[in-house]
């Protein structure tokens, strides 16, 4: 047989197993000998301790979402629609994404991501989960997002979750304002289970949920549970409640695996700028997605 | 062509056929996912910056016009974890180019695998690709200090 003959056909072969959902994790150093796939031989998990520095277990596709959230991608399929009140629906056909079941080009989207604004919470476990690196001490613990350099708090030092009021969030006899990435106060209740609770977001005109455009509003409550499997592999659960928007709570991220890297792991800078993004869309966005008329491309 | 670029390049085409890439920035609506096409260029510029990487390079056509081509990567980031770096290309640099072409018909398209004249490969994505098949990129080394 040809050479050039046999190494196609090697490569054909090969690539049905190839292609399975997610790629091969990221080979770079590790802490001694960590087992990838969570089985029982891996050393088991710390106690209340969720440190460290996590990666996708399934490759950085399975991170980004590029499809919306893991769970639930926007595929058009029936069982993956979401239970919008009308007001989400109408939300959500307000927005123009540029992945997803109504997909629209560079030049088109209304994303508030290409104006580099915050992602906010919860969309930042929704888009570009990478690199995450997770910091704690007895009274707080600090999630570093490898996105955007986004980071954010879960308070564990026993108080209470603020109350959701017109305006903001109730803390004492104080109105807080709104912010980005919310007010998250977390409880551990098993040795390697924290369950997180996070209240306070942005309304919708601030932020969307994930990269096809679904919709979030200041109304929601997120209920996060960082499992932790054993040393080596964490599972997170996301649950997404958001009476304004949808008519009943539903699992939007559903024990994502997520690796344990090597400590001294250098998480690479993963930034948004407005210039790069405005001579990228100059440069290529525009007229690669344009027509003669300007129109898109279908 | 070497034999090993061949094999390469027929597993790059290959694995284009039956999986999408995952785009963080955008989707593929705008590529011609099921016709990928190879050119030897010479590179004119490399753009090292967020949300995708640009390669810009000079390619002759069939009529043996030369055409500016401009086509993307991923962004540094993911690029860094392919064996990429901002210091890969120069201008003048001899390459072979596959990618996907947009749509429309202009000379736009999503790499998805530079091999330069010394053999040296770069792919765009590590779904289903054996780095100990090829001389290019090897994980990134450089995580630390």
């Amino acid at each position: 047989m040809p050479y050039r003959l046999k190494i196609l056909l090697i490569a054909l072969a090969a690539v049905p197993a190839l292609a399975a959902p997610g790629f091969s994790q990221d080979a770079r150093p590790r802490q001694a000998a960590p087992h990838e796939n969570g089985n029982s031989a891996a050393a088991s998990a710390p106690v209340h301790d969720i440190s460290g520095t996590w990666v996708p277990a399934n490759g950085p596709a399975a991170g980004i979402q590029a499809f919306g959230v893991s769970a639930v991608p926007n595929d058009g399929k029936p069982e993956h629609e979401l239970p919008y009140t009308p007001y989400g629906l109408e939300t959500y056909k307000s927005h123009r994404p540029l992945t997803g079941h109504e997909e629209t080009t560079p030049t088109l989207t209304n994303d508030p991501r290409n104006k580099c604004e915050p992602l906010g919470f919860p969309r930042v476990d929704f888009y570009n989960l990478r690199q995450t690196q997770i910091l704690q001490n007895p009274y707080k613990v600090a999630v570093l997002y490898e996105y955007a350099q986004a980071w954010r708090v879960i308070w564990t030092d026993g108080r209470t979750l603020p109350k959701l009021v017109d305006g903001g969030v109730l803390i004492g006899k104080e109105i807080r304002e709104p912010r980005f990435y919310g007010y998250s106060v977390g409880k551990w209740v098993d040795d390697t289970t924290l369950v997180v609770q996070t209240v306070g977001t942005m309304p919708e005109d601030r932020v969307w949920l994930d990269l096809t455009g679904r919709p979030i509003s200041d109304q929601v409550r997120v209920e996060e549970r960082f499992h932790r499997v054993n040393r080596d592999r964490m599972e997170l659960t996301v649950t997404i409640d958001d009476p304004k928007m949808y008519t009943k709570p539903w699992i939007a991220m559903n024990k994502f695996p997520l690796n344990l890297a090597d400590p001294h792991m250098d998480v690479t800078e993963m930034y948004c700028s407005p210039m790069e993004i405005e001579k990228y869309n100059q440069l290529f966005g525009g007229p690669a997605s344009a027509n003669d008329g300007n129109e898109p491309a279908k | 062509m070497s034999k090993r670029i061949v094999g390469v390049i027929a597993l790059a085409v290959g694995l284009l056929c039956v999986s999408s890439p995952a785009l963080a920035h955008h989707g593929t609506s705008v590529f011609d996912m099921k016709n990928p096409v190879t050119m030897k260029a010479s590179v004119t510029e490399w753009d090292w910056y967020n949300p995708h990487c640009l390669l810009q390079f000079d390619a002759k056509n069939e009529g043996g016009q030369v055409v500016h081509w401009i086509a993307e990567t991923q962004n540094p980031a993911e690029m860094l974890t392919l064996g990429w770096a901002k210091a890969s290309f120069k201008p003048g640099d001899q390459v072979t180019v596959t990618l996907v072409p947009a749509k429309n018909g202009k000379p736009f398209g999503r790499i998805t695998l530079v091999v330069l004249s010394n053999g040296k490969t770069f792919i765009t994505s590590k779904e289903g690709f054996s780095l100990k098949e090829s001389d290019g990129p090897q994980p990134d080394k450089s995580s630390k200090y």
